[in-house]
């Protein structure tokens, strides 16, 4: 039997019963309307681990909600979700019709995240037995991100955090799916692997048209809890550099605090330029 | 996603979709002018991948749930999630039986009657109804597709 020459998929005329395309189009403007009443949505994003990423998304939320903001939080690292325990947030979610309510932090802070739903000291795994995982996770992790963003009843919000994991390809996923609101902020410590890292996510942030709000540093220095000093604890200007490559602001240093532990209160400053975006701040 | 019957050049119809419960799927397609079928066989990576994605092959045939891909793929606590409708019906007050309700309700097998009468009386507590009657029977067996309860 020699080579069969047919119709290809453009040239067949009817519909596509499946139409996966126009099923992705649906998930995509339920993430929309989920949002209409959110203002602004910011990723928090680093380009590496352990460097506070978490730790300062907290700290951006609690400090806009002393200033009466209506703040909700996504812990998109699925695989090392912090930030829910430090807003004090626990389940279980309550499921109604259409949506999933959020947990409350202390704060009032409406947080979803991957470590509501995991036992304790157990890793994100999938109850999916088809194997060759490796293919698949991604895009499970994609949409688990996607749920969270359309499936959450995050009501009227001031400012959605999402903490991103370290690496910088999903902002890429979140920027697909909210081509517009979406800005970044960039957290940084002062070493130069650091800095090099969050180069990249900056990058990426450039790359995917992501407008970036400004650049902390954590970690700055060292902030003596008797002396009342801040001496140096990591070698570098991080923050100084980004700032100046990228041409966006340094929004705050803050220093490592050991006996301050629970909580950094952001300066009025770092509020307002997440707030009102483009005022200088 | 198209099927082409070569031999007739027309663009076969889809029919139905199966998953068998192995973790794969079966999509299954009829030429409209020659009456041949074919089944889609999907193994259950590429099952999974189709699942992964929260679409459906052949259309969606009831709405996305909250949650539904996180819900039933990540393997978390059991206690992660509270269904608001659950807690409401175990809240609300047990409904009556009216007398002709009851009476049709004798006439379920008794192997199953316990079950049936559950789903009636969840059904009602859902819906705040206090007094199932053959009016509220009839209404569920319509909305839940219960023929023959």
């Amino acid at each position: 039997m020699g080579p069969v020459t047919h119709r290809t998929y453009f040239e067949l005329g009817d519909d596509d019963r499946s139409a996966l395309g126009e099923q992705v189009g649906r998930q995509r403007a339920r993430v929309v309307d989920r949002l209409r009443e959110v203002k602004r949505v910011v990723a928090v994003i680093s380009g590496k681990g352990g460097v506070g990423k978490s730790f300062v998304t907290a700290a951006l939320a609690r400090s806009l909600v002393r200033r009466e903001a209506q703040i909700g939080v996504l812990d998109a690292d699925l695989q090392s979700p912090t930030v829910a325990r430090l807003l004090g947030a626990a389940g279980p979610l309550h499921v109604t019709d259409d949506a999933v309510a959020p947990a409350l932090g202390t704060d009032g802070v409406r947080v979803v995240s991957t470590d509501l739903l995991l036992d304790d000291g157990r890793p994100l795994t999938w109850r999916s037995g088809a194997g060759e995982s490796h293919v698949w996770r991604g895009a499970a992790e994609s949409s688990v991100l996607r749920e969270f963003l359309a499936d959450v009843a995050w009501g009227a919000l001031d400012v959605l955090f999402i903490d991103m994991p370290p690496d910088a390809g999903r902002l890429t996923d979140l920027a697909t799916l909210l081509p517009s609101k979406l800005a970044a902020i960039a957290v940084t410590i002062p070493s130069e692997e650091s800095a090099r890292s969050v180069h990249r996510a900056l990058t990426a942030a450039r790359d995917t048209g992501v407008p970036v709000v400004g650049i902390i540093e954590n970690m700055s220095g060292y902030a003596c809890g008797t002396c009342d000093t801040i001496g140096p604890l990591f070698t570098g200007d991080a923050g100084s550099r980004l700032s100046a490559a990228f041409d966006v602001p340094l929004l705050a240093r803050i220093p490592f605090a050991p006996r301050g532990g629970g909580m950094t209160w952001l300066p009025g400053a770092v509020v307002d330029a997440v707030l009102h975006p483009g005022n200088g701040a | 996603m198209k099927f082409l019957c070569i031999d007739c050049d027309s663009q076969m119809t889809f029919d139905e979709r199966q998953q068998p419960g192995d973790g794969t799927f079966t999509a299954s397609f009829t030429c409209p002018r020659c009456g041949r079928r074919v089944a889609m066989l999907a193994n259950p990576m590429e099952t999974q991948l189709v699942s992964t994605l929260g679409v459906e092959i052949g259309g969606r045939t009831l709405d996305e749930q909250p949650l539904e891909f996180t819900r039933s793929a990540v393997a978390g606590r059991d206690d992660a999630f509270v269904d608001e409708h659950s807690l409401n019906a175990s809240r609300a007050p047990r409904p009556s039986w009216s007398g002709d309700a009851e009476a049709r309700l004798a006439k379920v097998p008794s192997f199953v009657r316990g079950m049936v009468k559950k789903i009636y009386s969840d059904y009602a507590r859902e819906r705040s109804i206090p007094e199932i009657t053959p009016d509220v029977m009839d209404r569920a067996r319509e909305e839940l597709g219960l023929e023959g309860m």
